[in-house]
């Protein structure tokens, strides 16, 4: 119990450089993250072997690295038409929500009216309730606009699915723009609206990255709303793409590995890239 | 540092010449003018900014629930407006299916457990983490991984892992555990902890960053104060690091709550594709879609989709009302006073 206090205790003061973990701390470390590596691990390294391999020995390694599943898999049209209508959902979805997000949460941060409060409640309830209660008559609502197997009818309730997060987001990193900088902004004639079109933007930069990366990634990975919507297979996003090649071959094990592994490049590439940001969202939201 | 003063005045100058140089051009009549402008601008500028959110948010997220409720008391196959109305029967058969009780007690379960067996283990995780060392950025992104994926490829990887014949069964005859081996997503015995498992590895991680955030919000000098004064690391940890992360805690319970009565994707992945039977993993919501949707009883579907809206409801009502008070409250007050 107190052999870690006298071993930590000086290097909470110490600020300038990190020092090496005790080795326990590294070793639960590691054992952590090869639990949460290794069926990602599977999924790719099962890719490269054949289905004979795969049979005969369930947990091994490929031997002979054999890449035929994937490069099946990239030159068939499936998967790139899967791809290009997940990143127009996921485009468009993310343009929509932190478009509307960033003009709502304006309003809610910096400006004084009656129902603030309740407009806020409203958008923040919405985090209490998931797609999943209202996905029937969601499913009816957008048959009744017509939109069936069609991406506009997947974008449109994710935007509004997406505004409770975003809003939660970005109310506070609009609510942290110095009033002077708004001041000043009107003393040289900028009216509230050309305020928020000229500055606001940039100003809360970090915040609308951040909520962007999570709505994207939340668009590329969404799989009731699809489900319902998106019967025919030329509209399929990845997620459907998977389960229905999945079904489809699933006798081939190793191309199915493939196909996997290869739908989760993108948001895997998209958190490596902005994982600072997203993490660092994810504060000031707790805070604020 | 000697810069930043006189920038400002120099702004602050030539504001000042802006504004006479408007005031010159405009008249005196100005300032009055001005602010009516602003007064009878505002709720248009209102409307045109939160406008389109809130039709958006009315339209897709609030009318279907509404119309859910509407649905309800229908026995209606979807097509056509619903004409048959069977009052609170949908809702009777619910509350006397066995099927529907099982789901719930099976959201039940996965709720106590998340919060049981994910709350203490993100913590620890998080005050590891938490500590000054190299690799801890690293380490950081790693755990966060799998809660980027999307469930469907957790969903296939793991049921091609799990399977018989799949690689853990493989790894543990290889490791000479052959005994441990199990039909881990099949046997009724294992199988909601297999999913406890699936379940923990994907969203851990999203506790692990939060906690971590809250971590970082704790001032240096409480535990520089508190080690002077010879506490030991885990008094310290009991008495300043849970307080504190208290507010963090709250909000990930919650969202963790939510998240265990909603259950869907991977539960109707894996056992709706991969294995036939439900083997005891069947929640309200995978209830909702194959009883609703796939039998073409929409009416149905629909009241089982209002049993869960009031169901996590009256919860979320209740978390707040007894746990999430203070932090709530506070936010609320402060919200007001700006």
């Amino acid at each position: 119990m107190t052999a870690p206090t006298v071993a930590r205790r000086p290097r909470r003061t110490e600020h300038q450089s990190l020092p090496w973990g005790s080795p326990v701390v590294y070793f639960v470390a590691l054992i952590v993250i090869a639990l949460m590596l290794a069926p990602i691990a599977y999924i790719i390294l099962g890719g490269f072997r054949t289905n004979a391999q795969i049979t005969t020995d369930p947990a091994g390694l490929p031997d002979p690295w054999n890449v035929g599943n994937y490069l099946t898999v990239i030159g068939g049209g499936i998967f790139w038409r899967q791809v290009l209508n997940s990143t127009i959902v996921g485009a468009v979805t993310t343009l929509g929500a932190v478009g509307l997000g960033l003009m709502a949460s304006y309003v809610l941060a910096r400006y004084q009216f009656r129902g603030r409060g309740a407009l806020y409640s409203l958008f923040a309830a919405g985090l209490m309730f998931p797609i999943t209660v209202a996905i029937t008559p969601l499913y009816i609502v957008v048959r009744n606009l017509g939109l069936m197997n069609s991406l506009a009818g997947v974008i449109l309730p994710q935007i509004a699915f997406a505004l409770p997060t975003t809003i939660i987001i970005l109310v506070p990193f609009l609510r942290a723009i110095p009033d002077e900088i708004q001041e000043s902004a009107f003393i040289d004639g900028c009216s509230r609206l050309g305020f928020f079109f000229r500055m606001v933007l940039r100003l809360s930069l970090p915040g609308v990255i951040t909520t962007g990366i999570l709505v994207f990634i939340g668009s590329w990975n969404s799989y009731l709303l699809p489900l319902f919507i998106l019967n025919k297979e030329a509209a399929f996003t990845l997620p459907l793409g998977v389960q229905a090649f999945s079904s489809q071959y699933s006798t081939d094990t190793a191309q199915v590995l493939a196909f996997t592994s290869l739908s989760m490049i993108p948001a895997l590439v998209f958190f490596s890239l902005f994982e600072r940001r997203i993490v660092g969202g994810l504060t000031g939201a707790v805070k604020g | 540092m000697s810069n930043a003063p006189e920038t400002t005045s120099t702004e602050r100058v030539s504001t000042a010449d802006l504004a006479q140089h408007d005031g010159s051009v405009a008249g005196a009549s100005l300032p009055s003018g001005q602010r009516r402008r602003i007064a009878w601008s505002g709720p248009l500028e209102i409307a045109i900014l939160a406008g389109p959110a809130t039709v958006f948010f009315v339209a897709f997220v609030i009318l279907p629930v509404v119309m859910a409720a509407y649905y309800g008391f229908y026995r209606w196959n979807g097509y056509g407006p619903p004409t048959n109305f069977v009052g609170l029967q949908n809702y009777m058969v619910i509350l006397q299916d066995p099927a529907f009780l099982q789901a719930l007690s099976h959201n039940a379960f996965i709720l106590v457990a998340s919060l049981v067996l994910q709350g203490p283990a993100a913590i620890l995780l998080a005050l590891l983490l938490n500590r000054r060392m190299r690799g801890q950025s690293v380490i950081r992104v790693l755990i966060f991984v799998p809660y980027v994926i999307s469930e469907v490829v957790v969903g296939t990887g793991w049921s091609l892992m799990l399977q018989n014949n799949g690689a853990l069964n493989g790894w543990l005859r290889n490791l000479g555990l052959g005994d441990l081996a199990h039909d881990w997503l099949a046997d009724p015995s294992v199988a909601i902890w297999t999913l406890m498992a699936i379940l923990t590895w994907k969203y851990i991680g999203f506790a692990v960053i939060l906690f971590l955030a809250g971590l970082q919000g704790i001032p240096e000098e409480l535990y520089e104060a508190a080690a002077l004064d010879g506490a030991s690391y885990w008094q310290i940890q009991r008495r300043i690091t849970l307080p504190l992360l208290g507010p963090t805690l709250r909000i990930w319970a919650f969202l963790s709550v939510i998240g265990a009565l909603q259950l869907f994707d991977l539960v109707y992945i894996i056992w709706g594709q991969y294995v036939s039977s439900t083997a005891g993993t069947s929640t309200m919501a995978s209830y909702m879609v194959t009883n609703g949707r796939n039998a073409g009883n929409y009416g149905y579907g629909n009241a089982v989709a209002v049993v869960i809206f009031i169901i996590s409801l009256v919860v979320a009502l209740v978390y707040q009302r007894f746990v999430l008070r203070r932090d709530t409250a506070g936010a609320l007050t402060e919200r007001k006073a700006r």
